[in-house]
């Protein structure tokens, strides 16, 4: 069958879907979405839970036959190929998809087997991988003693036996502890820079933030926004910049201050009396250096600071207008505040407020 | 399972390549030594599972030795009629072998209702393998189980004085005979796995199945002291059939009828619910 066209400006696409439906009787999980996403990038899907965010990946992953519209993975239709698309694709789900009663290496050397390595293949790249993702000591173990976090590596490491072309991430982070997310936005990276392809659906801004080059957000089975990171940052805010004076009758001249440099961003900044904080959009390094230096400079006297990320409630609020069915299921502040120390920021191309 | 029938995205609908709905016939497919490599690897796990879980193998262990203990030594006499213990194991005993088949069977949905919820389900379907292979290595197993069963059976009969009329080849042809029904019945209990809600619903349906087929047969008593009505639902029911012939494989006598019978019943089921099962797997969601 045909492969995908080429398109010479941004390179073929892994994956092409155009109109997807499917209903579950009236419900509309996907109700017409289109995305696209290009070889060897990751696309963060954003969206609530109920989105149609996981519907998606199992049209994707051929677990769900789509009602209308087409899908294409790596050339193959998902309907019409879904045997020559399995080849091509690695999943992993929200819940891991591992036998818990195996030992990581029993489980990993299945998959090898199913994957028609032969067995001494097998047993090489389950040696490989559970090494990889730092199980070799549990790799004899059942995966019900496993950690939630050794569980979602193991289930990575699963999905990497075939060197898939295209990768299905479903929510990777869900329910983990900040530092087991860090291990997985690290194996995620290596995949990445080895030449992957990633569909990636989250929750999480700040984790589409980190991973994906292109984001795309859905709400109740549409498509409601997409495009680059930066993009999409420069609609809905990056970065906000938290400030506490050591005395919140500093507030409005430091806000004066800010505004008359020309560092209050976009959306201006936000002085909020109650909490005793200054809040400021911030869209780039330089311009984060810029107003700190400048409150330093006029003598201001900061008690804390620090950055935060906007929510997927917040995001949505500014792209739709209204907030997520569910803003009780956005996560958790603490898992925004970021030091971003240490950390590879790709998206912070917008200097203009800056410059 | 039609793409492109509503009328909503009718533009995008336009842009596919291939119109037309399900799979290309024939493309990708997964050649027999394929396939039997992915059924030993899945069958592997299913090995790892009951290792990993030797509580598992309680039923056909203790099963056997249960029932042939209570039949011979609580019914026997009386059955037999004159307290003669002995000649009732040589008829119970071939009896309980049909038996054995049916209760690991009816084990076998239990355990695909539960297994078939796990997410690793979901990785096997999104995977280059035929989704039968799954549902194979399944039977596979479980008809290890079922011999299991069957010689344990045998092992405790031998011990109570069953004694083999005919040749071990006979022996060895009622043994093949009960595991091939067995296998027809995992396809049933595998399909009322897949279709009911939970573990519980399989074990009540089962129940409700099995009691009366198993004992409205001949496996624990000739049926020709029953009612006329509850003959001929005996004579009917596939397990006396099967009960016969394994009883005129190991006892002697005419054995023809009831082993085509018997075969007839497991390649009509197995014929029926088979891809009726791997239907249901492969839609399961």
């Amino acid at each position: 069958m045909t492969r995908t066209d080429n398109n010479p400006q941004h390179g073929p696409n892994a994956v092409e879907v155009r109109g997807l439906v499917k209903h579950f009787g009236e419900t509309k999980a996907l109700d017409g979405v289109d995305l696209d996403v290009r070889e060897g990038t990751v696309l963060g899907v954003l969206g609530p839970n109920g989105a149609g965010k996981t519907t998606l990946v199992r049209c994707l992953s051929t677990l769900l036959v789509p009602d209308a519209g087409t899908a294409r993975v790596a050339g193959y239709d998902v309907v019409r190929q879904p045997r020559q698309l399995r080849r091509t694709i690695g999943l992993t789900g929200q819940y891991a998809s591992v036998d818990e009663k195996l030992s990581g290496w029993e489980n990993l050397y299945m998959i090898g087997r199913l994957l028609d390595l032969s067995r001494k293949d097998s047993r090489a790249r389950a040696d490989e991988l559970l090494e990889r993702f730092s199980l070799t000591e549990a790799a004899r173990k059942p995966a019900t003693t496993y950690s939630g976090g050794m569980r979602r590596r193991l289930d990575l490491a699963a999905s990497m036996i075939g060197r898939p072309a295209v990768l299905y991430l479903d929510e990777p982070t869900t329910g983990l502890d900040p530092r087991t997310r860090n291990e997985v936005w690290d194996e995620v990276q290596r995949m990445v820079a080895e030449g992957a392809t990633v569909l990636l659906t989250t929750q999480y801004m700040e984790e589409a933030e980190h991973l994906a080059h292109e984001l795309t957000v859905i709400d109740r089975g549409q498509v409601i926004a997409g495009g680059r990171i930066d993009e999409l940052k420069a609609r809905v805010g990056g970065r906000t910049l938290r400030i506490r004076p050591a005395s919140a009758s500093d507030l409005p001249g430091m806000a004066r201050a800010l505004a008359e440099a020309g560092l209050d961003g976009i959306a201006g900044t936000q002085a909020v009396p109650d909490e005793g904080v200054l809040l400021v959009p911030i869209l780039s390094d330089e311009q984060l250096t810029a107003v700190v230096g400048l409150l330093a400079a006029r003598g201001y006297a900061i008690a804390d600071l620090g950055t935060y990320l906007p929510s997927l409630d917040e995001v949505f609020l500014a792209i739709t207008g209204h907030r997520t069915a569910d803003a009780q299921d956005a996560p958790p502040a603490d898992g925004q505040q970021t030091g971003r120390a240490g950390r590879t920021d790709r998206t912070d191309q917008n200097t203009e407020v800056a410059a | 399972m039609s793409t492109a029938t509503t009328s909503k995205p009718a533009a995008a609908a336009a842009a596919a390549a291939p119109a037309g709905t399900g799979p290309l016939p024939g493309e990708g497919r997964i050649g027999l030594r394929g396939n039997l490599r992915h059924i030993s690897a899945l069958a592997r796990r299913n090995v790892m599972q009951l290792k990993a879980d030797p509580q598992s193998m309680f039923d056909v262990v203790f099963m056997p030795i249960v029932f042939a203990l209570l039949f011979v030594f609580v019914f026997g006499g009386a059955i037999s009629g004159n307290g003669n213990q002995d000649a009732y194991v040589n008829y119970v005993i071939p009896g309980l072998m049909a038996m054995m088949g049916l209760n690991v069977a009816m084990g076998v949905g239990v355990g695909v209702n539960d297994d078939f919820k796990k997410g690793v389900m979901d990785r096997f379907r999104s995977m280059p393998i035929a989704r039968s292979s799954v549902l194979l290595a399944k039977i596979v197993v479980e008809l290890g189980r079922t011999l299991i069963a069957i010689t344990i059976l045998l092992g405790v009969g031998f011990l109570l004085g069953l004694s083999i009329e005919t040749s071990f080849t006979d022996l060895l042809l009622a043994i093949g005979l009960s595991a091939v029904f067995g296998a027809s019945l995992m396809w049933i209990f595998i399909l009322l796995g897949l279709t009911l809600q939970n573990a519980q619903a399989v074990q009540g349906v089962a129940m409700m199945v099995l009691m009366p087929l198993q004992f409205g047969s001949s496996i624990f008593a000739p049926p020709s002291t029953m009612p006329g009505w509850l003959q001929s639902f005996t004579d009917y029911n596939p397990l006396s059939q099967l009960a016969d012939a394994a009883r005129g494989l190991i006892n002697g006598g005419p054995v023809a009828h009831a082993v085509w019978v018997t075969l007839a019943w497991s390649l009509a089921i197995t014929v029926v619910t088979m891809p009726l099962a791997v239907r249901k797997f492969r839609q399961k969601t």
